[in-house]
């Protein structure tokens, strides 16, 4: 098969598209991440993040978040179409700061847990997580 | 999405006074994504929870908001200090504006 000029520039194209596509996701969870942290800098250590090394079913993946100290917690899936999952915002009475849901994730991918401690600093742990199968639909 | 949701707690019937008790919520709700499409290839609209709160004797516990990333029958695991006798409150808040509402008297 000849590739005319046409063809040519269309494939350059989307190879282009393609190389752009996943650094455009990444910038919207960074762009979560800077819209809960407020651009202030993001430490390590301080946050627990469990979740399965392997899940087979990315419709139902367990993952628990903790982080003694901390007002609230930013979860994030780097890699499902929208990459906000939940924030936890612990009140007066929370006994622990700590928290247990069951997720959806696309593929496999980084899942983010960013704190908000009580003196106004953030901390964040990740976790790759392998799905099998997705559970976002399609 | 009005039909079939029921909320389900567990929670300890007692507790000494300032003691550290873990609930589980659990609701019953599809939480449509807004991602997948049906037969005909149109998107199937978001239809999720998107807030749940738990308060005891007014004072707060918990605010969680969700996202679409949320599992169906989206379920939460987490621990309160129980300061004095009371009564703990769920609260999980629709898409469509509607509200569950779920409570546990807890003894001292």
């Amino acid at each position: 098969m000849e590739f005319s000029r046409r063809d040519t520039l269309a494939l350059g194209l989307g190879a282009a598209a393609l190389t752009v596509l996943p650094l455009r996701v990444n910038a919207a969870a960074d762009d979560a991440i800077a819209a809960f942290t407020g651009g202030a800098a993001v430490g390590e250590g301080g946050v627990t993040l469990t979740a399965p090394e392997i899940a087979e079913n990315g419709n139902t993946v367990p993952v628990s978040v903790s982080a003694e100290g901390a007002s609230a917690i930013l979860l994030l899936a780097t890699g499902n179409p929208t990459p906000g999952v939940a924030t936890f915002n612990f009140g007066e009475l929370a006994g622990s700061q700590s928290a247990s849901t069951r997720i959806r994730l696309a593929g496999t991918q980084d899942v983010v847990a960013i704190a908000k401690m009580a003196d106004g600093s953030f901390a964040k742990a990740s976790s790759t997580v392998k799905v099998t199968i997705g559970g976002c639909g399609g | 999405m009005a039909s079939g949701v029921k909320p389900r707690v567990k929670a300890p019937k007692k507790a000494a006074a300032g003691e550290v008790v873990t609930l589980k919520t659990l609701i019953s709700h599809k939480m449509e994504s807004g991602q997948r499409k049906n037969k005909d290839g149109s998107v199937i609209p978001r239809s999720i929870i998107n807030r749940f709160t738990c308060e005891f004797n007014g004072k707060s516990v918990i605010d969680v908001t969700l996202e679409p990333a949320i599992s169906t029958n989206p379920y939460f695991e987490f621990e309160a200090t129980i300061p004095e006798a009371g009564e703990l409150k769920f609260t999980w808040y629709d898409d469509d504006g509607s509200v569950y509402e779920d409570s546990k008297k807890i003894a001292v």
